[in-house]
């Protein structure tokens, strides 16, 4: 690393160390650093959002003459009305219109992808003569009877109640998978920050022993 | 307060302090880990090994710094694959956060391979709402990105003439660390039938195996160990480099290895201590 | 006219976008591009009632010198610097190496990374004082977990059965459950869009 690196990591490895001080307690060094991360993001999405978003999709096509362009910036402007309590009904019709394109296709793809073929993808073989088969008629009757268990219409007894017991059981074991597959999730971000810490000290290590020995800044 | 009692109301400080030291001490002391790879992960890079050179991938990169441990290593692994095969890459970000990231894994992964902005990838950029991107991506990629992330417009790029919309890229890669995943399933593949495979963070990873056995993705990477899997996969073939420090998610397994033993072991001095603090508090 | 006006255009594009998705016509898809390109431009004017809401609530806590208002001037600093770098005249602020991206990549990504990576510690304290085995389906749940957790442990010989225990388990229950969760999911999305179509949901459009 250089040294215009050396420094910044440094101020990166300082950063961190401030967020981990809330361990501890809510110190002064964790508040500067949240506080410093929303003003930063917030001014990091403006560019972003200016450069990615009013410039390609506004301010160009209105330079090249594509006029109708001023139909959706006034429908986007009358979004910024909703904090005057006078002018706050303009904004309704900006969010009519993404609503009302939003709903529209919603039903159609949550149907076919959510629900109809999900299900069709569910009608599996069913058979005792391999695992695979075997493995089919569990995730049938593992679905059949999750879904049941959602069913809140109806009381849970008898042979409904049974079905929605195997039901919960089956939802209990996914939601255990999906608990051991966070706790993975979670200690992937610690350890990528012992990494990242780790790697700079060997690395600043090494850049002050060559200051050292040969007196001069990389 | 007997023993278990004092267990069980001890401060939370000297867990944080144990799991620390744990990670700490691995980090210091790291031991290689047997990595098992998984079907859902092999299908990716069997499906990006068998691409030509001159095919287009697009990879969806849909998050943000907070879930970059689990998901960078991912796009960096699979972008430096698809370089070393000449297999052109079409990225955009339909996170806010997000853009920063892509620019970080594509201006680094490009100067390795030397590849040219323009003609061996293109990165679109970001823009809101991104159901309505993808839906307008389906159509065009004109319609939602007329210009590319750096500002030039998209038909002045060589690589983009003939390239439309999702029907003239091979396959799309979704690496996503929030709902876009559930937008890119239904929209891009619902709609559009595009070859979608995806790359999420461990918390999702269990809720998308139903979309991997309904054909709906062909491909699943889950979390920090799908990303291990993939760089092994990768490393073995030369497309990145234990030399060369690329093994990002790998090299943290052993953290992870000791860190998921020490909090099965809370689990199960927890669930002791309360066993034995409600058996006490019974007999009397 | 101030409800009613917002409402029959909510119905008109929920219907023409509904029904587009059936009619192969090229009108309708002209129609249909036009929407998803205004809709985008919209989406822009829309992401800064957020960034406004910000500003004024830290502006705000400046202006009446509340309890810990140095922090909110940090936080204006940070965004009025950003600001500043990232529309240097004549710099390409969005590529690698500008200011405006140094600061990106030393200043926000550390700390946002950091920031979630507390959630480590707090999943293991979670781990020790609430993950209790009190009911049969609780420890289904936890002996679940520890069979996808210890997939990260090497075992020696019980590897193989475990990486084979936590396949299964991922590749039948969990995608059986998980299944179950997105039919209901889908049906929910569906119902509420309907409602929201017809006018019988009008929440989203607050009050007069």
């Amino acid at each position: 690393m250089g040294t215009e690196e050396i420094i910044w990591n440094g101020v990166a490895a300082f950063l961190v160390l401030c967020i981990y001080t809330f361990l501890y307690k809510d110190t002064p060094l964790y508040k500067f650093a949240e506080h410093l991360v929303v003003g930063v993001s917030a001014g990091y999405f403006a560019v972003i959002l200016y450069y990615n978003g009013f410039v390609p999709k506004l301010i160009t096509p209105l330079k090249q003459g594509q006029w109708v362009y001023i139909i959706p910036a006034i429908l986007g402007m009358m979004m910024w009305t909703r904090f005057s309590k006078k002018w706050s009904w303009l904004s309704r019709f900006s969010l009519a219109f993404y609503i009302g394109s939003g709903t529209g296709f919603a039903i159609p793809l949550y149907m076919q992808n959510y629900v109809l073929r999900q299900f069709s993808s569910s009608m599996l073989p069913m058979g005792f003569s391999s695992w695979a088969l075997f493995c089919n008629i569990l995730i049938i009757i593992g679905v059949l009877s999750a879904l049941v268990y959602f069913f809140f219409s109806k009381e849970h007894t008898g042979i409904f109640g049974g079905t929605a017991k195997i039901g919960i059981w089956t939802l209990m074991i996914g939601f255990g998978a999906g608990f051991g597959l966070t706790v993975m999730g979670r200690i992937s971000l610690l350890a990528e920050r012992v990494v990242f810490l780790r790697e700079y000290l060997l690395e600043l290590k090494y850049y002050l022993y060559l200051l050292f020995k040969y007196g001069l800044p990389l | 307060m007997n023993f278990y009692e004092r267990m069980m109301n001890l401060d939370r400080r000297w867990i944080y302090l144990v799991i620390g030291l744990v990670v700490v001490i691995t980090a210091i002391f790291p031991f290689d880990v047997p990595l098992y790879v998984t079907p859902e992960v092999r299908s990716i890079y069997d499906y990006i090994e068998s691409l030509n050179p001159g095919d287009v991938l697009m990879i969806g990169v849909d998050y943000a710094p907070e879930v970059m441990a689990e998901l960078h290593p991912m796009t960096y692994a699979i972008s430096r694959q698809c370089f070393k095969k000449d297999v052109k890459l079409l990225l955009c970000c339909l996170h806010q956060n997000g853009p920063g990231m892509v620019e970080q894994v594509i201006s680094q992964v490009s100067k390795e391979y030397n590849k040219i902005n323009g003609v061996d990838y293109v990165y679109l950029g970001y823009k809101p709402y991104p159901g309505i991107t993808i839906l307008a991506m389906g159509q065009n990629f004109r319609i939602p990105f007329p210009e590319d992330y750096y500002g030039t417009p998209l038909d002045s790029l060589p690589m983009m003439r003939g390239l439309t919309n999702f029907d003239n890229v091979k396959a799309i890669i979704n690496i996503s660390g929030g709902s876009g995943t559930e937008l890119w399933i239904n929209f891009a593949n619902g709609r559009y039938n595009a070859k979608l495979a995806i790359g999420v963070t461990g918390v999702m990873t269990s809720d998308y195996y139903p979309f991997l056995q309904s054909g709906q993705i062909f491909g699943l990477i889950g979390g920090m160990k799908g990303a291990s899997e993939y760089e092994y996969l990768a490393e073995k073939d030369g497309y990145i480099s234990r030399a060369k420090n690329q093994l990002s998610a790998y090299k943290t397994m052993p953290i992870q290895t000791t860190s998921h033993l020490v909090v099965i072991l809370f689990i199960v001095l927890g669930n002791i201590g309360f066993f034995m603090s409600k058996k006490k508090k019974s007999r009397i | 006219m101030r409800r009613t006006l917002p409402f029959a255009l909510v119905t008109g594009v929920g219907f023409f976008m509904l029904v587009q998705y059936f009619v192969p016509k090229e009108e309708f898809e002209i129609a249909y591009e036009w929407i998803l390109d205004w809709t985008i431009v919209i989406g822009c004017f829309a992401m800064l009632l957020g960034l406004w809401s910000l500003t004024r609530v830290n502006i705000s806590k400046v202006q009446r010198k509340t309890p810990g208002w140095g922090y909110s001037l940090i936080a204006i600093a940070g965004m009025v610097f950003m600001l500043l770098v990232g529309f240097i005249p004549g710099q390409k602020s969005l590529e690698r190496g500008s200011t405006f991206m140094l600061l990106f990549e030393y200043i926000y990504i550390p700390i946002q990374a950091t920031m979630f990576s507390l959630l480590a510690f707090y999943i293991a304290s979670a781990a020790y004082r609430a993950f209790r085995a009190r009911t049969v389906l609780a420890t289904i749940l936890l002996l679940s977990a520890i069979i996808i957790m210890l997939r990260l442990v090497p075992l020696g010989p019980l590897s193989e059965i475990n990486q084979w225990l936590a396949n299964f388990i991922l590749t039948v229950p969990n995608m059986a459950a998980k299944r179950a969760f997105w039919i209901g999911v889908g049906l929910g999305v569906t119902a509420t869009s309907l409602k929201i179509l017809l006018g019988i949901e009008r929440t989203y459009m607050g009050r007069d």
